[in-house]
């Protein structure tokens, strides 16, 4: 299943500032620290994700269920830096062939994990927090966003388990019809784009009658709409983004000050 | 309160040759309800969708015109209300009070009217929860009654039903009807689209029958209407009402069983059944929406998994396959033996022409391409698609569209076949032989076993009946 | 509907453009399921992980050549980033920014053509500048600390090329393919077809 839910406890006050804010801080979180390659900064900067995690009502085994692909990408990162690393300096560690560990390999191994880990986790957190709905209301009344189309693409994802069903329901109709794959790879493979184009035609064909439908209750009817759901950015919300600014620039400050920093250019 | 026009209205779908509807000349007064009538494919869903101006310039031909109030229908689209067919295509937000809003912002109806409007229309078709319940958990008959608060909410001076019962058990479906007459007041005008006339008259004063080949076939008051033209509708394929069908009984007693399904289930979608389905019988599933009906058609069908229990196909049904479960087998050797036809006749469709659809199956079984065009052009035949046959399956009517699919599974004539609501939205012509396909497949010694919601077909084919309760009392999660 | 501009957006492409983004995020996630094993094998060939690349870069180019408005394929990337973030992706908010990107470069291409030109050749443009747009995306920000000729040159490089035969030409067939059923009907895309 996929889950279109927000999972975190409802009523958390973090979890409950506007969606636009949320979105705002965690990318200037994130973006402030994409522009690092060591460890300390990312390390620090996970630090304080986890300590806010309670505020935003996500439990840490609900994070590690949303993260853990994360997880697993960090062991290639490791492999493909042992085989592809430009720094190698330092002691080395291992060496066999094309293969040459160094301890400056292994640093930069940890900066890059620990920094895929803090860039991402902000994200994970304001979108298990946040409802589709709520995020289209803000993005309207308080990011200027045009409502055509963010109510379009919110009208849309409501597809999602529609879609997901529906996935099934054309496999099981090809098989119905004496249509299956067996064992054979290439069968499989074919199977695959055969089943991907039939769920592209139907969810086409699905957005035709839902934009119908739409159209029959006035949406694009030229009449300057009007908003059942209020969303407000208040000042706490702006307190939200300055606050993940100023603890980005702490955790980079801090890095700066230890002789760690390592700037992403140059 | 709105008044109707239609004067030599003919409207021809892009990539068609023939005319969807054509030479129709009508008129309604302001609050009048009418009946509209005609047979599968006559173009009743057409005509309503161009009274609400939901035909697009760009998707077909059009001749004559409708005027709504004098209006253009495209411009007159804030004093028309429309509930389709598929109630799901037609929810637009993810909770069912933001989806009854949803109509009332796009029409600039200032904030603070906005939710009292939505709990007055809630109420009024009897909505039993509260606005926050997510859409997605909606039974079929709730997102009927949501799709017509949505519609009740702009107050409308004309309404658009079309089907607004397809698919609902009988409590859901009078409670539908029953909404709808709730909510209507003195100022609405209503142009219901309806097959199963009986069900439809106490909403009605006026009938509207279209003719297939263009042009109003009869018009005016029910009774009047049906004194006057009763057999010729009848045998026309309108239900006229008070015209018992014929009943098929089996010819013979029933034989080997075929299917035996042991304490069968998958929780929560179907609590544990047992039942059994032989050689030349017809088993009938009723039940409410959301038994598990359509689960237990599936799980029949090798198509899931079992959760509980088992389905143990005989020797006489599964030849070599014998000791594996039906879900086990192989796709071929399933299609072979047996047949199944899905609810939602849109799943089902692998090909791009209902010729292909229909051939699809014999071919695999390896026939030669002379006995397959000759089962289909049969088929085609009887079932009225002939001149449908370069189509594409998704453009049908609803009405072709379930024909064909049953078509579909009746063109390899399965050991056993599985439908799901085989008759729904037919006319009584279709219908009629849709029972007989089925009662000469089954008399040929094949076993058949059809979920429905239709007593006539209960009546008419049924050797047996078997019906699933709601697993969990109170309804869906 | 009277409306003569044609690069205004109707309801029917907006909520098509979304829906194929949508329908994207699912075939995504059914490929996932599928493949997800093979993941490791990528790490020590980077060179297969790119060539899988221009995938993920189907929805900006189909988008464009279906819709043929304006800001198509932007608005196409950018929401199926947003979904699949929504759908929780483990990327998180960056994927959004990433998709923004990754749709501005094949939106260049159809501008360039000033939104007249959907065959072929502007297909498989647009696959490729998206594809530079995610290869520079990835080669400043997520591969700086690898081997600049041994990695991240090729990775680039191989990006790019996929992106030009998976996004662009893949797309380009898929489009007709599409029209070829009649979902696409109400679309410019849709090829002239005989009537029944
Ligand atoms: N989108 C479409 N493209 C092409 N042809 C269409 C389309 N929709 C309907 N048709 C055709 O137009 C004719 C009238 O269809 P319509 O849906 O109006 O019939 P109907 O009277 O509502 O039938 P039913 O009772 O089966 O629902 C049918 O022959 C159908 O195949
Ligand atoms: N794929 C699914 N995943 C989870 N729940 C499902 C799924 N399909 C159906 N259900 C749920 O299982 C229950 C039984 O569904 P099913 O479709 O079998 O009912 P039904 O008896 O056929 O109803 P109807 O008369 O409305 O067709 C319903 O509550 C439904 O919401
Ligand atoms: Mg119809
Ligand atoms: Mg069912």
């Amino acid at each position: 299943m996929i889950g279109v839910e927000p999972v975190a406890v409802p009523g958390a006050p973090l979890a409950r500032r506007n969606p636009v804010a949320k979105l705002a801080a965690a990318l200037v979180f994130s973006f402030i620290l994409i522009a690092t390659l060591d460890p300390v900064a990312p390390a620090i900067a996970i630090a304080i994700e986890l300590a806010a995690l309670p505020l935003f009502g996500v439990r840490y085994r609900v994070l590690a269920r949303q993260a853990w692909p994360l997880l697993a990408s960090a062991g290639g990162i490791l492999v493909t830096l042992v085989l592809f690393a430009a720094d190698r300096s330092g002691r080395v560690l291992v060496e066999a062939g094309p293969v040459l560990v160094t301890e400056g390999v292994l640093v930069t191994a940890l900066g890059l994990v620990l920094r895929m880990l803090a860039v991402a986790l902000p994200g994970i957190v304001v979108f298990a927090t946040t409802d589709a709905t709520d995020l289209a209301d803000a993005l309207i009344q308080n990011a200027k966003a045009p409502a055509r189309f963010a109510i379009g693409a919110l009208a849309a994802f409501r597809l999602v388990p529609l879609l997901e069903q529906e996935w099934r329901m054309i496999s099981m109709a090809r098989r119905a019809r004496g249509v299956d794959a067996g064992r054979n790879p290439v069968a499989k493979l074919r199977l695959f784009g055969s089943t991907a184009f039939a769920l592209l035609v139907g969810a086409i064909r699905r957005g035709t009658r839902l934009a119908v439908a739409m159209d029959a209750r006035g949406f694009d009817a030229g009449t300057p709409r009007t908003v059942a759901r209020r969303q407000r950015f208040t000042r706490a919300d702006g307190l939200l983004v300055v606050g993940a600014a100023v603890l980005a620039g702490g955790a980079l400050t801090v890095s700066i000050v230890l002789g760690t920093f390592r700037p992403l250019i140059g | 309160m709105s008044a109707v026009v239609v004067r030599g209205f003919g409207w021809r779908h892009a990539g068609r040759k023939g005319w969807a509807v054509r030479g129709v000349d009508l008129r309604v007064e302001a609050g009048e309800r009418v009946l509209l009538l005609g047979t599968s494919g006559a173009g009743k869903s057409t005509l309503l969708a161009a009274l609400a101006g939901l035909l697009p310039e760009d998707s077909g031909e059009q001749e004559g015109t409708i005027e709504i109030d004098g209006l253009d229908p495209r411009k007159a689209r804030e004093r028309v209300g429309v509930v389709f067919q598929d109630p799901e295509t037609q929810l637009v937000m993810a909770r069912c009070g933001d989806d009854v809003a949803f109509g009332l912002e796009n029409r600039g109806v200032p904030a603070e009217e906005i939710w009292p409007r939505v709990d007055e229309a809630l109420r009024r078709v009897g909505f039993p929860y509260h606005r926050d319940r997510p859409t997605a958990a909606l039974s079929g008959g709730e997102q009927q009654r949501l799709a017509l608060a949505g519609a009740l909410a702009l107050r409308p001076g004309l309404l658009l039903l079309d089907e607004p019962t397809a698919n609902l058990d009988p409590a859901g479906a009078t409670l539908v009807r029953q909404a709808v007459r709730d909510a209507l007041d003195a100022d609405t005008t209503l142009i219901l689209v309806e097959h199963r006339v009986a069900e439809a008259l106490p909403l009605v004063d006026r009938v509207v029958v279209l003719e297939p080949g263009g042009g109003v076939r009869a018009d005016g008051p029910p009774a009047a209407v049906f004194a006057a033209h009763g057999d010729a509708l009848a045998d026309a394929g309108v239900w006229v009402p008070g015209r018992p069908v014929p009943r098929r009984p089996a010819a013979g007693p029933a034989g080997a069983p075929l299917i035996t399904a042991d304490r069968l289930g998958l929780p929560p979608r179907l609590a544990p059944t047992d039942l059994r389905v032989r050689a030349g019988e017809a088993l009938a599933v009723l039940g409410p929406n959301g038994a598990g009906k359509s689960t237990l058609a599936l799980l029949l069908g090798g198509l899931l998994r079992p959760g509980t229990g088992t389905a143990t196909a005989t020797a006489e049904l599964a030849g070599r396959d014998a000791g594996t479960p039906p879900h086990r087998w192989r796709a071929p050797a399933l299609a072979r033996r047996i047949g199944s036809v899905f609810q939602d006749p849109e799943h089902q469709f692998v090909t791009g022409t209902v010729f292909d659809e229909l051939a699809l199956g014999p071919r695999r079984t390896g026939q030669p391409e002379a006995a397959v065009r000759s089962t289909v052009d049969a088929l085609l035949e009887r079932l009225r698609l002939t001149r449908l046959a370069g189509a594409n399956p998704y453009t049908l009517s609803g009405g072709e569209a379930r024909r064909l699919s049953v078509a579909t599974a009746l063109a390899t004539a399965p050991r056993l076949l599985i439908c799901d609501e085989p008759t729904f939205g037919q006319d009584r012509r279709t219908w009629l032989e849709l029972v007989d396909l089925l009662a000469e497949l089954r008399d040929a010694g094949h076993g058949v076993v059809a979920v429905t919601h239709d007593p006539d077909f209960v009546a008419a084919l049924a050797d047996r009946t078997v019906t699933l309760e709601r697993p969990v009392p109170g309804g869906r999660p | 509907m009277t409306h003569t501009n044609s690069n205004r957006w109707r309801t029917i492409d907006i909520v098509v453009a979304a829906v194929i983004a949508v329908a994207f995020g699912v075939i995504f996630w059914a490929w996932g399921l599928v493949w997800r094993a093979a993941d490791p094998l990528f790490a020590a060939t980077p060179a297969a992980q790119a060539i899988m690349y221009g995938v993920w870069l189907v929805p900006a180019v189909l988008g464009g050549l279906v819709i043929r408005k304006p800001g198509a394929a932007l608005f196409c990337e950018a929401v199926a980033a947003t979904i699949s973030a929504l759908l929780g992706a483990e990327w998180g908010g960056i994927t959004v920014v990433q998709g923004l990107i990754q749709g501005l470069g094949a939106e260049l291409a159809f501008a360039a053509f000033r939104y007249r030109s959907f065959r072929l050749p502007t297909a498989v443009l647009a696959g490729a500048l998206t594809g530079l747009s995610a290869g520079l995306f990835d080669f400043f920000v997520w591969n700086t600390a690898y081997d600049l000729t041994t990695y991240r040159i090729p990775y680039a490089a191989l990006t790019i090329v996929s992106s030009a035969l998976v996004a662009g030409v893949g797309a380009f067939f898929l489009t007709r393919a599409l029209a070829g059923t009649g979902a696409l009907d109400r679309f410019p895309a849709a090829r002239e077809r005989t009537a029944i």
